[in-house]
C-alpha cells in the first residue's frame, strides 16, 4: 500500500514531508486538502490529525502528523531506502537529532515569522510590519552567526554527511532566499555553501515540481 | 567511563527534563550550575558548549549536546538497556512516541510554558502577572488538554500502554502547572488528571524535585 501525505503544496511542513519520501525515492500519493475552504478542520480531515493542521501522514495503518515526527518516522522505517538521513551510531546519531533540534526551537520560530510577514501577508493583500521584520531579520542574524560557526568546521549540519538536520531546514531556507532576508545568507560564506548546496539537492528539485498549486 | 555532566540551573522545566530522563534511567550524572544571575550562560566557557547560551546542555565524554528534548532522546536511544526503556524498538511504535514527542513540543509546550511563566516564574521574580494573556492562555490550553482526553480514553499513556519519552517530556511543565489554578483545567478531564498524578508520581520525578532545588 502506498503512502498517502494529506497536505496543501505550498505549505512549508508538507513540502518537508514530501521532501523527504523523495530522498528516500519511495512512492507516494498526495492527496490535497483545500486549507482556504477549511478543509483541515473538517471531521474526515481531524479523524487523521485532531489539531486540524497539514500535514498528515498514512503507512498502512499507522496514522501520523506533525511533520518532524513524521520525517523522523520515515528516516528510521526506511533507513535501508534512498539517501541514509539519519547514522545508525547513537553519538552521530545525536548531533543529528541536536540540529534538527535546533531548526525546531531556535531557527524555525524566526523563519516562519519573516516568511508570514515578507511571503505571506503580501498575498493577502497585507502589509509587512517593518519594525517586526526589522527585529526579526536581527535574530535571525544571531543565529546565522552560530550557524556560520558550525559550518566552519562541518560540511553539514549534523556532520559531513547530509542528514534529516539538514533537510528539515529546506523549505524555510527555500522560502526566504526568495526575499530581501537572503542578504542575510550571503553574508555568510558557510551558510551560503550550505544553502545553495542543500536546495541543489535533486529531490529538492522534484519536490518544488511537484508542490505547486494547482 | 566517565561521568555524563549535565550543565544547568535547578529549578529550570528544561533542566529538570534531563535530570528526570537521566533519573528514569537510572545513569549517574554529574550536575554543574551555571551562574545564571552573573550571565554565565551568554558567556564562555559555557557558549562553547552551547553557542545559543541557553540551558541544559550536557557533555558525554566527547560528545556536546544541548536542547533538552534532544538530549533526552539521545539518551533514550544511547541507553536504551539502561533502566526504563523509554522507546520501543519497532518502527510503527516508535512513530507514535515520537508524534506525542512531536506534539509537547509544538501544541503543548508554547501555551503552557507561557502559563508556567506567567503563573510561576513572574511571582518568584517580583513581577506581576498579565491576567489578560493568562485567560487566553487557558482558552488555547484547553483545546490542546481536550485532544489529550480523547487521546487517554484510548490507551493509558500518551503513545500506548506504557510509560514513555512522550510522557517523560511533559512532566516538568505539568508539575508547574499543578501548582498553580491551572491544575483545574487538568482536573476537569478525568484521564488527563489520571496521567498526569500517574507520571507526577514517579520515583524519578521525585527524587528529581528533592535533588533539583534552588540552594539558598
Amino acid at each position: 500500500m502506498t503512502i498517502k501525505v494529506h497536505g496543501f503544496p505550498l505549505s512549508p511542513a508538507a513540502r518537508r514531508v514530501v521532501g523527504c519520501l523523495e530522498e528516500k525515492c519511495l512512492p507516494y500519493e498526495f492527496v490535497f486538502v483545500d486549507l482556504m475552504s477549511g478543509q483541515q478542520n473538517s471531521e474526515a480531515f481531524l479523524a487523521l490529525n485532531p489539531f486540524g493542521k497539514v500535514p498528515a501522514l498514512e503507512d498502512g495503518d499507522l496514522t501520523l502528523f506533525e511533520s518532524r515526527a513524521i520525517t523522523q518516522y520515515i528516516v528510521r522505517a526506511y533507513a535501508d531506502e534512498g539517501t541514509s538521513l539519519i547514522p545508525v551510531n547513537p553519538k552521530e546519531s545525536g548531533l543529528v537529532i541536536l540540529w534538527s533540534e535546533v531548526e525546531s526551537q531556535q531557527f524555525d520560530p524566526i523563519a516562519s515569522k519573516l516568511s508570514f510577514e515578507l511571503l505571506i501577508k503580501p498575498l493577502r493583500g497585507l502589509t509587512a510590519d517593518e519594525a517586526e521584520v526589522e527585529k526579526l531579520t536581527k535574530q535571525l542574524g544571531s543565529v546565522l552567526d552560530i550557524y556560520e560557526a558550525r559550518l566552519k568546521g562541518s560540511k553539514f549540519l549534523g556532520g559531513e554527511d547530509f542528514s534529516l538536520a539538514d533537510l528539515s531546514h529546506q523549505p524555510a531556507v527555500n522560502s526566504l532566499l526568495s526575499t530581501k532576508v537572503k542578504d542575510l545568507f550571503e553574508a555568510r560564506p558557510h551558510v551560503h555553501r550550505w544553502a545553495k548546496e542543500i536546495l541543489a539537492r535533486r529531490a529538492w528539485q522534484k519536490t518544488l515540481e511537484k508542490m505547486k498549486f494547482p | 567511563m566517565a561521568m555524563i555532566k549535565v550543565h544547568g540551573f535547578p529549578i529550570s522545566p528544561p533542566v529538570r527534563r534531563v535530570i528526570v530522563c537521566l533519573e528514569e534511567k537510572g545513569l549517574p550524572y554529574d550536575f554543574l550550575t551555571v551562574d545564571m544571575f552573573s550571565g554565565n550562560h551568554k558567556k564562555q566557557p559555557f557558549i562553547s558548549i552551547n553557542p545559543f547560551g541557553q540551558i541544559p546542555a550536557i557533555e558525554d565524554g566527547d560528545l556536546k549536546l544541548y536542547e533538552s528534548r534532544a538530549i533526552t532522546q539521545y539518551i533514550a536511544h544511547g541507553y536504551a538497556s539502561n533502566g526504563t526503556p523509554l522507546i520501543p524498538t519497532d518502527p510503527k511504535e516508535l512513530a507514535i512516541v515520537i508524534l506525542w514527542a512531536e506534539i509537547e513540543s509544538q501544541q503543548f509546550d508554547p501555551t503552557a510554558s507561557k502559563l508556567s511563566f506567567e503563573l510561576v516564574i513572574k511571582p518568584i521574580r517580583g513581577m506581576t502577572t498579565d491576567e489578560i494573556e493568562v485567560e487566553k492562555l487557558q482558552v488555547k490550553l484547553a483545546a490542546v488538554l481536550d485532544v489529550y482526553e480523547a487521546r487517554l480514553s484510548e490507551s493509558k499513556f500518551l503513545a500506548g500502554e506504557t510509560f514513555s519519552l512522550a510522557d517523560l517530556n511533559h512532566i516538568p511543565i505539568v508539575s508547574n502547572l499543578y501548582g498553580t489554578k491551572i491544575k483545574a483545567l487538568f482536573e476537569a478531564r478525568p484521564n488527563v488528571n489520571l496521567w498526569a498524578e500517574d507520571i507526577l508520581g514517579r520515583p524519578s520525578w521525585q527524587k528529581t524535585l528533592k535533588k533539583m532545588t534552588m540552594k539558598m
